[in-house]
């Protein structure tokens, strides 16, 4: 592998490893706040899955940046402008409306990817790929059934799911936006290029939009800046409470 | 000291899962591989799922378990292709789930209905009713799901097919 093509993998799988971690840990934020019993399971069995998600393409970063570092120093111990998480999974969880809003947008882009992904020569980026798509299934689900049932719901909850799409569907651009890190994966055939899986999360959007009778917003400037590590202000509070404590005790172990 | 495979095999064969302890780690197919290298015994292990909490137990005991067999050198090594798959789950092990009062994996992982299509009817362990009901794709643990029997009014897990 030349130096090039090392530098934008340890790159990438940044970016993989980073929007797991940090949805992970919003999702995190539910336990014990759940509306229901069942749900606040669910929510935490979903942030289960992208931290497990995220420590295994994290570890793999870090070999590939072959510099020592795990996936404690890479979650712990980088500034928020090292970080690579999609901008929407940094997005506060608000109400409930608004967590499922974010997860299935977040979802439906993952089942896509992971789905290309799969097909990767990157024989590790593969065999995760798969193992993470049988997840995402579940979250997909879970998600598009609980908009669903919000929006075609009482008035109440489908003006909190209303309210939630005017806050988050700016932030859908950014899961799509691609750089030179991309072009170069793209041309190795290491990932794919995410222009191809657009249409089909945006029909998986529309079609449970149409069950939830609600519309996709028209004419919103898309924001951007997660590829380059220009976040919306809520990252660094949130890092700020997740890696105290291995900033104050570097090292620390339980 | 010559180090045999099936000896490690049956050791690992006796490892119960920490959150299952009905079945082994190798009913399970956590455990996939052994190999031995002069001295030094690699096991490979595979999660069930990304985030199973268990992984760190199940690599101290299968470590613990064959170092009380004088071995001193045991090394772990996790692996993630093949991918997972409760398909691995043979009936002998499948039985021993529903003793337990865990509805085992029913069909084929390559069943591709779970995004499109309704939720299966699952035979509730405890009576053998049909008249059970998702309440929850997510469960206890990441693998299972929660049902409730109609018929015997109990609660109970499904070990999602997966
Ligand atoms: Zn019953």
């Amino acid at each position: 592998m030349t130096d090039k093509i090392s530098k934008a993998l340890f790159e990438y799988c940044l970016r993989l490893g980073d929007s797991p971690l940090i949805l992970g840990q919003r999702l995190g934020e539910w336990c014990g706040h759940g509306p229901i019993l069942e749900e606040d399971i669910a929510l935490t069995n979903i942030a289960l899955d992208l931290i497990g998600q995220s420590r295994a393409f994290l570890t793999y970063a870090g070999e590939i940046e072959a510099k020592g570092r795990t996936e404690d120093d890479l979650a712990f111990l980088r500034n928020e402008r090292e970080f690579r998480n999609l901008l929407l999974t940094e997005q506060p969880n608000g109400d409930f409306a608004q967590t499922m809003l974010r997860q299935l947008f977040v979802s439906a882009f993952q089942y896509y990817f992971y789905s290309a992904l799969k097909l990767s020569k990157d024989k590790t980026l593969s065999a995760l790929a798969e193992k993470s798509l049988k997840e995402v299934s579940y979250h997909l689900r879970h998600s598009a059934q609980w908009v669903i049932r919000l929006g075609d719901g009482t008035s109440e909850s489908k003006a909190r799911l209303e309210n939630a799409l005017d806050e988050l569907w700016k932030y859908t651009g950014d899961l799509f936006d691609m750089d030179d890190t991309d072009t170069i994966l793209i041309k190795e055939g290491i990932v794919p290029d995410l222009n191809l899986l657009r249409e089909d999360w945006l029909d998986k959007i529309s079609e449970t939009f149409g069950l939830a009778s609600i519309s996709i917003p028209e004419n919103v400037f898309m924001m951007s800046g997660s590829r380059k590590g220009k976040h919306t202000e809520h990252l660094g509070h949130m890092l700020s409470e997740m890696q105290y404590l291995q900033r104050a005790f570097p090292g620390a172990t339980w | 000291m010559l180090i045999q495979k099936e000896k490690i095999w049956s050791i690992l064969k006796e490892i119960p899962d920490p959150e299952i302890p009905v079945i082994s780690i190798v009913d399970l197919g956590i455990a996939r591989d052994v190999r031995i290298e002069g001295e030094k015994v690699i096991v490979d292990i595979t999660p069930t799922y990304s985030g199973c909490p268990a992984m760190n137990t199940i690599e101290k005991d299968i470590i613990e378990k064959i170092k009380e067999t004088g071995i001193e050198r045991v090394e772990i090594n996790t692996v993630f292709s093949p991918v997972w798959t409760t398909d691995w789950l043979n009936d002998e092990a499948k039985e021993k789930l529903r003793e337990y009062g865990i509805a085992p994996p029913d069909g084929k992982s390559t069943d591709k209905s779970l995004l499109t299509g309704k939720p299966k009817i699952i035979n509730c362990p405890r009576c053998g009713s049909k008249k059970t009901v998702l309440v929850s794709q997510f469960g206890s643990t990441a693998c299972k799901a929660l049902y409730k029997c109609e018929s015997c009014l109990e609660p109970f897990d499904y070990f999602k097919c997966h």
